[in-house]
């Protein structure tokens, strides 16, 4: 019946508003029958009694009475279930994204990016209807037929009997006509999500068509895709709406057989016409709950698919590595920091992709350590575990003696500033972009960092400084502004450990030799690790690290590597053979 | 004035005017046939009550178990007739969009960034697909079946009419509109609030690693907080409103039935109605109220469909950048000797509040020559392309073509005349063959074995299962970097243009694999006049000319070793490529791995 457990249990929290939603919409039920009752009194009372309206004043006032509870009784039962929505949603919504959080970038990967926002959007989102509306009707759809019949059976058994017999057939029905429509429905929207695509793929071809001399010529087969759409598509839904056809049928006959029942019944004076006016007003109500309940499934098939993926996400653990039992968190180590790989293991894929395979490295306190080695080699990846977006799959990382995994992440990353080579920038201002690592810094200490980094000129001359918006909905900034910004947040931060990423060689070289320069600067005087493009970032760093296939090859000053054999001598004299 | 969207939609959907008039006479059927339901049945009893012979009753008998199964039968037709509409309305829909649209492409498209642009354009077409079965259709059959019943009321009495058509067209205009009137400051705040919170969700997950690396996941979180109340707090708004319209409906149904009571009780009472007939009239009107049901959901989908044609005929209407001339020169004859392009002070802005992307660009490139342009990135290197290729109008200087400005000629011609590799090779969803095709719609499988075998792309194309006949592109075959852009170099051996233009053909891949597509291109296609655009400074030894350009202009010129011995920009870049690629190198060297393709 379309309900997913884990999902169930959130709505638990709120079952308040679940129940009032379902009692409101009961009651509403209830003030139905009423109103049924009343008007098949009123017009029994003036056709076949001699009633005036004077006679009939106050039961056509209990009828608007009732009409007036039932229309309250109604909307509050939607405003109940909007609510219950609104309160799921959010639930789930914060809990998404907390749980993201702690999963992590290693978690949050480029590819998958774009769905998992979509998820905490969108996805979300489908739940609305799923808990406003379908969740109740659930309820509903069973107990107001019974409702119904317990008034209609000791009124009139064989009316009573009627709808008791048909009434089973409706669920049957909707559970055939459920598995016909979701497959319908998933059908026909791979048909159609397969058709915008051809046009979407068109569309981006376009430049391509027309380098060919081909982009005219694509009207027709557009025609011709929407045509093969169209025709496959009805034959499709021939056949799916000849459930609906049945049901719809079974409900409109099931009141033409009580109505010509209980009017033979009457001819024969075995049945009051009150009581078979009342019966007939009831018979398609009847079957209205369970019709709508029909009508509600795409919002019951949406909602399950839309929770699987959320659940998914919940229900994945973070790959956090633990820390020794049974200790306090100690306190970050004062700086200057030294640190030590030893032996560290990583692979990614829950272990199908290895990266590092026994890396040793050693960060003196001070020196920067320019790793270098062809891309796939693992530098990312000694980045990201030094930042503790990952934990070792085997051996260790220490600060200054003690274990990175016994200190709390937080607190560690508070001791690190990041220039990765892409840095993302957020909707907001270029100054809050800066400020992102130390919101409470003052403008005057967000333009200096801005000056050190070699960003104020270009910040200056944008539409509003520092104040201009920039992300999604502002101005673009280029790549090497980009990595400006990510610069001057890490100046802003002013802290012990820095981690760069060298871009590579596409940038104007005004714009690279500020950056470098920039990079020198933060580099003085702290423990620094970059990941370098640039021989003279190598040339110039304490100690080189060469980096092959998970493994660190070659480790040591730079003049004394240049000086005996091995893949760095190889690369100098590539680099300067090349030059 | 511009055409409201609404009545433009109207006039695509006129061709279909017979259909869609078809399909609202069955919907209206269908909902008299629930009418007829009801109101046979009330007659039936009530007769009954008064013990006729049977005889009387036998004929609506009949008539019940007839409204009982038409009701069903004429569901199952308008469906389908409604749906086949449809689909007809949206192939038209479709068709009319691509044939305004292209014209358009690049450059009105949002150029390099169009994904989303053009991705959001197919959403709102899908969007209007629903727009007679969902907003047009439930308003004709509500105002419909309101005449039909006022009228079969009002032969009984004209103010019995009045009362049911004030009902139905209280609750199924009046109120959802004046609803949707009051609701629709919330709902824009609520699509801003809406915006805002996707933007922050979006940023939390892209920009996590920053986040995290700043520690400032926690506020980020707080701040969406924030934004989520503010949301629910609009999401409430509606929702009462909602419930309000729920409610109002209601109770208008309740009301008029009370008034048709009210109002035909004394008639009875005065003779001038037969009794059997109030129950009859009273059931009549109640089942016509599912008539205006669908209508509060009509008009909320009839507001998204206009605001969907509102971006789409924006779109549409945006004029070409770029217009054929009237009478387009002829192609010109052999273009193997002489000077094939020459570019002369060309200048060229984007809009005017742009700084120039061109700005006085000189060069030409004679027949057989290799001439590579150079330089950093934004320099100007994709404008001078998308000029060349007719996808924008330059405003000051010139591109002659084989001896001719480039706009005396028709813009097919331009293409016709030029081979393009570029950096993204678009790949259809096809068969291999079918995206050789596009270059040769004539292709046979020999023809296009030999265009592979030339781009040497066909021992892959034979080890694969299906050969030619792979499916490649989205939902097919993934291709590698080497193999998507060999792929197009066969396609540009099939095209065999005089002039071949190389726009980064490399830009994506790694340093063994660029070196090796480079080496085939020259194979492949010897001898050719070939402009290579690129800022990967590789294999240029063979240009007989390397332009350098930044910010716009030519700033260095000449064969690559004299530009090196300058060490200007072309060397400061060159070096800086260097170093990279001997640390790619220097791993193959080291552990023999190639990833040559």
């Amino acid at each position: 019946m379309n309900l997913d457990r884990r999902l169930w249990h959130q709505v638990a929290r709120a079952r308040g508003l679940l129940l009032a939603a379902i009692s409101a919409g009961l009651l509403a039920g209830l003030l139905l029958i009423a109103q049924a009752y009343l008007l098949s009194q009123a017009i029994s009372r003036v056709f076949l009694g001699s009633a005036t309206l004077d006679d009939l004043a106050p039961l056509l006032g209990m009828f608007a009475a009732v009409a007036i509870g039932r229309s309250l009784a109604l909307g509050g039962a939607e405003l109940a279930g909007h609510h219950l929505a609104d309160r799921v949603k959010m639930a789930l919504r914060e809990q998404l994204l907390a749980h993201l959080v702690a999963l992590g970038p290693a978690y949050v990967r480029d590819e998958r990016s774009g769905e998992l926002a979509h998820t905490a959007t969108e996805g979300i989102e489908a739940l609305h209807a799923y808990v406003s509306e379908y969740l109740p009707q659930l309820a509903l759809a069973v107990l107001l037929p019974l409702i119904m019949l317990t008034v209609v059976f000791p009124l009139d058994p064989l009316s009573g009997i009627v709808l008791l017999l048909t009434a089973p057939m409706i669920p049957l029905l909707m559970i055939l006509i459920g598995k016909a429509a979701n497959w319908q429905s998933r059908r026909q929207w791979t048909q159609l999500s397969r058709m915008s695509a051809h046009l979407l793929d068109v569309l981006q071809g376009l430049p391509t068509l027309k380098i060919f001399g081909r982009s005219r010529e694509q009207a027709a087969t557009i025609a011709a895709v929407s045509e093969q759409f169209r025709e496959a598509t009805m034959s499709v839904l021939r056949v799916a709406f000849l459930s609906a056809f049945v049901l719809e049928m079974l409900a409109t006959i099931s009141t033409a057989i009580i109505a010509v029942e209980i009017g033979l019944r009457l001819l024969y004076g075995r049945l009051d016409f009150d009581r078979a006016l009342f019966i007939l007003i009831l018979a398609p109500e009847y079957y209205l709950p369970l019709r709508q309940l029909g009508a509600r499934f795409h919002a019951g098939v949406s909602g399950v698919t839309a929770a699987a993926r959320i659940f998914a996400v919940l229900e994945t653990r973070p790959a956090d590595c633990a820390p020794s039992p049974a200790i306090t968190p100690p306190p970050i180590p004062t700086p200057p920091f030294e640190l030590h790989f030893a032996d560290v293991h990583y692979a990614y894929d829950g272990g199908d992709r290895p990266a590092l395979n026994g890396l040793t490295l050693h960060l003196p306190a001070g020196q920067t350590v320019a790793l270098v080695g062809p891309s796939g080699a693992g530098k990312s990846t000694v980045a990201h575990l030094l930042l503790r977006f990952l934990a070792p799959t085997a051996g260790r990382i220490t600060v200054n003696g003690r274990d990175l995994c016994d200190l709390p992440a937080d607190d560690w990353r508070a001791q690190i500033a990041w220039v990765p080579q892409l840095p993302y920038l957020f909707d907001g201002t270029v100054a809050d972009n800066i400020r992102l690592g130390r919101p409470d810094a003052s403008l005057e200490a967000v333009v200096h960092a801005a000056q050190q980094a070699g960003a104020d000129g270009f910040i200056r001359a944008l539409p509003d400084g520092y104040d201009t918006r920039i992300g999604e909905r502002g101005a673009r900034l280029s790549g090497g502004q980009a990595q400006r910004l990510a610069l001057a947040r890490a100046f802003l931060r002013d802290v012990p450990l820095v981690i760069l990423d060298e871009a590579t060689a596409n940038l104007d070289p005004e714009t690279e030799a500020s950056i470098l320069a920039a990079m020198e600067t933060l580099r003085r005087g702290r423990t620094a690790l970059v990941i370098a493009h640039r021989l003279h970032t190598i040339r110039d760093a304490d100690q080189v690290a060469v980096l092959m296939d998970g493994r660190v090859v070659q480790y040591g000053p730079p003049a004394a590597l240049s000086a005996q054999p091995g893949p760095y001598r190889r690369l100098l004299r590539a680099v300067e053979g090349n030059q | 004035m511009k055409r409201s969207p609404l009545l433009r939609l109207l006039a695509l959907a006129a061709p279909f005017a017979g259909w869609m008039a078809l399909a609202a006479l069955l919907g209206v059927l269908t909902i008299g046939s629930s009418v007829a339901l009801m109101a046979t049945s009330a007659w039936i009893i009530a007769r009954a009550a008064l013990h006729p012979p049977i005889g009387t009753l036998s004929v609506a008998v009949v008539g019940v178990r007839f409204f009982g199964i038409t009701r069903g039968v004429l569901r199952y037709l308008e469906r389908l007739v409604s749906h086949q509409t449809t689909f007809r309305l949206l192939a038209r829909l479709r068709v009319w969009s691509y044939q305004r649209l292209e014209p358009l492409a690049p450059a009105r498209l949002g150029g390099q960034h169009s994904g989303d642009l053009l991705a959001r354009l197919v959403a709102d077409i899908d969007t209007l697909e629903n727009i007679y079965l969902r907003a047009i259709a439930p308003p004709a059959v509500a105002l419909l079946v309101t005449a039909a019943m006022t009228a079969f009321l009002a032969t009984y009495d004209w103010r019995l009419g009045v009362a049911l058509a004030t009902g139905l067209l209280t609750a199924g205009f009046v109120i959802p509109l004046t609803l949707r009137g009051l609701s629709a400051r919330a709902g824009r705040k609520s699509v801003m609030v809406r915006g805002e919170l996707t933007a922050r969700a979006v940023d939390t997950v892209q920009g996590l690693a920053d986040l995290l690396a700043s520690n400032a996941a926690e506020r980020h979180l707080a701040a969406l907080h924030r934004l989520q109340q503010s949301f629910s707090q609009q999401q409430r708004r509606m929702a009462a409103l909602s419930a309000l319209q729920t409610a109002l409906t209601s109770l208008v149904a309740g009301l008029t039935t009370l008034a048709i009571l009210i109002l035909a009780i004394p008639l009875v009472r005065a003779g001038r109605l037969d009794g059997v007939l109030l129950a009859v009239l009273v059931l009549a009107a109640l089942a016509s109220f599912e008539a205006v049901q669908p209508l509060p959901a009509a008009f909320q989908h009839l507001s998204r469909s206009l605001t969907a044609a509102r971006r789409l005929f924006e779109l549409a209407d945006a004029p070409p950048a770029v217009r054929d001339p009237a009478t387009p020169l002829p192609l010109p004859g052999d273009l193997s000797t002489g000077e094939v392009l020459r570019v002369e002070n060309l200048r060229f802005r984007y809009t005017l509040a742009d700084p120039p992307a061109l700005d006085g660009v000189s060069f030409n490139v004679p027949a057989g020559s290799i001439v590579a342009l150079v330089g950093p990135s934004g320099a100007g290197k994709s404008t001078l392309v998308a000029l060349l290729l007719r996808f924008w109008d330059y405003q000051e200087g010139s591109i002659h073509l084989a001896g001719h400005d480039l706009r005396a000629y028709a813009q097919d011609d331009v293409r016709h005349m030029i081979s393009v590799v570029n950096q993204q090779t678009y790949l259809f969803a096809g068969t291999i063959l079918d995206n050789l095709r596009l270059a040769l719609p004539a292709l046979t499988e020999e023809e296009a074995q030999a265009a592979l075998a030339a781009a040497e792309l066909d021992s892959f194309v034979a080890a694969l299962p299906d050969g030619l006949h792979t499916w490649i592109g989205e939902g097919g075959l993934r291709l590698s970097g080497g193999e998507r852009q060999r792929l197009a170099i066969a396609r540009a051996v099939l095209k065999d243009a005089p002039l071949l233009l190389l726009d980064e053909p490399t830009a994506n891949l790694d340093p063994l694999t660029e070196r090796a597509i480079l080496r085939t291109l020259f194979t492949a296609l010897p001898g050719r006049t070939t402009l290579l655009i690129t800022h990967r400074l590789v294999e240029l030894e063979r240009a007989h000319t390397i332009l350098v350009l930044q910010g716009g202009r030519i700033v260095e010129r000449g064969p690559h070793a004299d530009l090196l011995a300058a060490r200007g920009l072309y060397w400061r870049l060159w070096a800086a490529q260097q170093t990279e690629l001997a640390l790619a190198q220097s791993s193959q060297n080291a552990d023999g791995m190639s990833t040559a393709l």
